[in-house]
């Protein structure tokens, strides 16, 4: 992967009517313009999601059977993602290739062909345009014309592929393969955590009203995470005083890993100053909320592994999820909450891992408070879009920061890419 | 226990008593609606469907249902608010067992500290009644929202 993505080498089809200057403090700033103006968010769609970035589509285990489909969304982009009769999994856009509508209308099933409502025209699982209705007219008249092709047509394809069962989709031939784009960190993580046999436990999502890239901020902000958290820090779940660190991926730093071990724990005195730890650790009544059991020899019992654009793998004690956030509209966002387990789990082992998933989820203990706190950012910040974030926690460099969460590293990597393959460079 | 229009009119009672603590603002007598080793859930109809075995919210026993409201009075952060049941006539049937099985149907509004108003849930409580020493409790109430959106969060039960 190169050093740097540059933006479409194709000419642009959209321009921001005021072009937008990034400050000469770079990725420690972040306009407010970016999370309002409608412009960016198209312009997102063109450079990000259909640009060389692979989306996460679905988990494979939503589509075992031959036949099987499920519609999800890349930015705002309705997809359809198939598993076809050759065993193959593909994606292509819900849009007819006649009159743009729909084509499944349903966010999973089972067919053998994918057939539009509107005017039954007809495709296969790969997306090609199998029928038309009355190509041939009626009665000798109308009709398509002699050189209406069926090969011609054919939903939009995606590329896809998948790795240990997450299924990815990108737009762009220049996106490099998908084991290259999300490096070696993120190989590793999703290895650990989705090599064995899985199964989905749980499943709602929430609508929050903030941009999608304040989410992206929240999940990579390990500064926040535990002051405005109060059960992280009070139960000892996840704190900066634990052994832990945040890794980033190279040579882009888009992709994050922050990571906590509980046992390591070292306690320090600056918590005492922080309301988030003023809950008094007696309070629980039912602790059994909190049983876990050890499952990775590397001692991690927190990680908040981040991807670009839009993608989070969470495994917080025993409780693994996995956060999608899909933008609709400059500030609204739908954060979709998928919790995983093992096939092999005990009873009591997928019984804690549904207690855990109190912690987190539109009610969860930890997380609830993110339902909110990223439209509180969406509302103090607007029309103010000549004002900038100030990021400089922890330094100003967006690097590995090995043994200190107590940094926004993560954060400056995300706008770091972002500011690549936006164009955004001055 | 028996169909009694006495009963009918009990389960009335601890239907509207039960809603009016939230609406009011008083969730500390809340765990008093459940039995000691009582179930609380909040779960969607698609979830139900799916038989995914995990809700959004769910508290098992009565120190996990004292703990939600010790969360959201000293832990949790969300902006101020509160709700107003709305609750259809229950359909009640007896259990074999002594107890009463009822579904009802609910909608909830929510009005912000700010006066934004919103119709927040609409769902079915599906609920297991028991008698304890004369009072009616829950032995289990899971509330299965129509949709599987929470706008925003989920703080206070249901």
């Amino acid at each position: 992967m190169p050093d740097t993505i540059a933006p479409p080498s194709a000419p642009s089809s959209f321009h921001l009517s005021e072009p937008l200057h990034w400050p000469a403090e770079g990725a420690t700033r972040v306009p407010y313009r970016v999370y309002h103006d409608p412009e960016i968010l198209r312009l997102e769609h063109e450079r990000i999601f259909r640009g060389p970035v692979w989306n996460y589509l679905c988990m494979s285990i939503e589509i075992p059977e031959k036949g099987d489909f499920k519609t999800t969304f890349v930015g705002e982009i309705p997809v359809i993602v198939t598993h076809n009769r050759d065993g193959q999994i593909y994606a292509m856009v819900n849009r007819c290739a006649h009159k743009g509508a729909l084509v499944c209308l349903t966010e999973r099933g089972n067919k053998q062909r994918l057939s539009c409502v509107y005017h039954s025209w007809n495709y296969d699982l790969t997306g090609q345009l199998r029928g038309v209705a009355f190509q041939d007219g009626l009665r000798g008249k109308g009709g398509m014309p002699d050189d209406f092709d069926l090969k011609k047509h054919r939903l939009e394809p995606l590329r896809v592929a998948v790795y240990n069962g997450i299924v990815f989709g990108t737009f762009s031939d220049e996106a490099p393969d998908l084991e290259t784009y999300l490096g070696p960190m993120v190989c590793e993580t999703i290895k650990r955590n989705f090599s064995r046999p899985h199964k989905i436990i749980g499943y709602h999502s929430q609508i929050i009203y903030n941009n999608w890239k304040l989410y992206a901020e929240n999940v990579r902000d390990s500064y926040h995470a535990t002051l405005l958290h109060t059960f992280y820090t009070t139960f000892k779940i996840n704190r900066l005083d634990m052994d832990g660190g945040m890794i980033l991926a190279d040579p882009i730093p888009w992709h994050s890993l922050s990571y906590a071990k509980r046992a390591t724990i070292q306690e320090d005195e600056g918590y005492k100053e922080v309301r988030s730890a003023q809950f008094d650790e007696n309070a629980l009544q039912g602790p059994e909320l909190l049983e876990s059991f050890h499952e990775f020899d590397d001692n991690i019992t927190h990680m908040i592994q981040s991807n670009f654009p839009n993608l989070t793998f969470q495994f917080t004690l025993n409780s693994l999820a996995v956060r999608h956030f899909v933008p609709k509209g400059p500030g609204k966002t739908e954060l979709h909450w998928y919790y995983i387990g093992y096939e092999d789990d005990t009873p009591e082992q997928e019984e804690m891992r549904i207690n855990q998933g109190n912690l987190t989820g539109a009610a969860g203990y930890v997380s609830l408070e993110d339902g909110c706190i990223n439209e509180f950012v969406q509302r103090g910040s607007h029309f103010s879009e000549d004002a900038n974030e100030f990021l400089e926690m922890g330094g100003k460099t967006a690097e590995t920061s090995e043994g200190s969460r107590a940094t926004e590293t993560s954060i400056r990597g995300f706008w770091t890419g972002y500011r690549q393959i936006m164009g955004f460079n001055d | 226990m028996e169909l009694t229009a006495d009963l009918r009119g009990r389960v009335d009672d601890l239907f509207c008593d039960y809603a009016y603590c939230i609406d009011d603002d008083n969730p500390e007598i809340w765990p008093d609606f459940f039995t000691d080793d009582g179930l609380y859930e909040v779960t969607t109809k698609e979830a139900d469907q799916r038989k995914l075995p995990m809700a959004i919210m769910r508290c098992k026993g009565m120190g996990q249902i004292r703990d939600r409201i010790t969360a959201l009075r000293k832990a949790n952060i969300f902006e101020d608010h509160h709700y107003t049941h709305i609750i259809s006539r229950p359909r009640l049937t007896a259990n074999g067992d002594g107890s009463v099985h009822a579904r009802t149907s609910i909608v909830v509004y929510r009005t912000m500290h700010d006066g934004k108003q919103e119709r927040f849930v609409v769902a079915t409580y599906d609920d297991e009644i028991v008698e304890q020493g004369g009072v009616l409790k829950f032995k289990k109430r899971r509330v299965v929202l129509d949709s599987r959106r929470v706008d925003v969060l989920l703080v206070y039960p249901i």
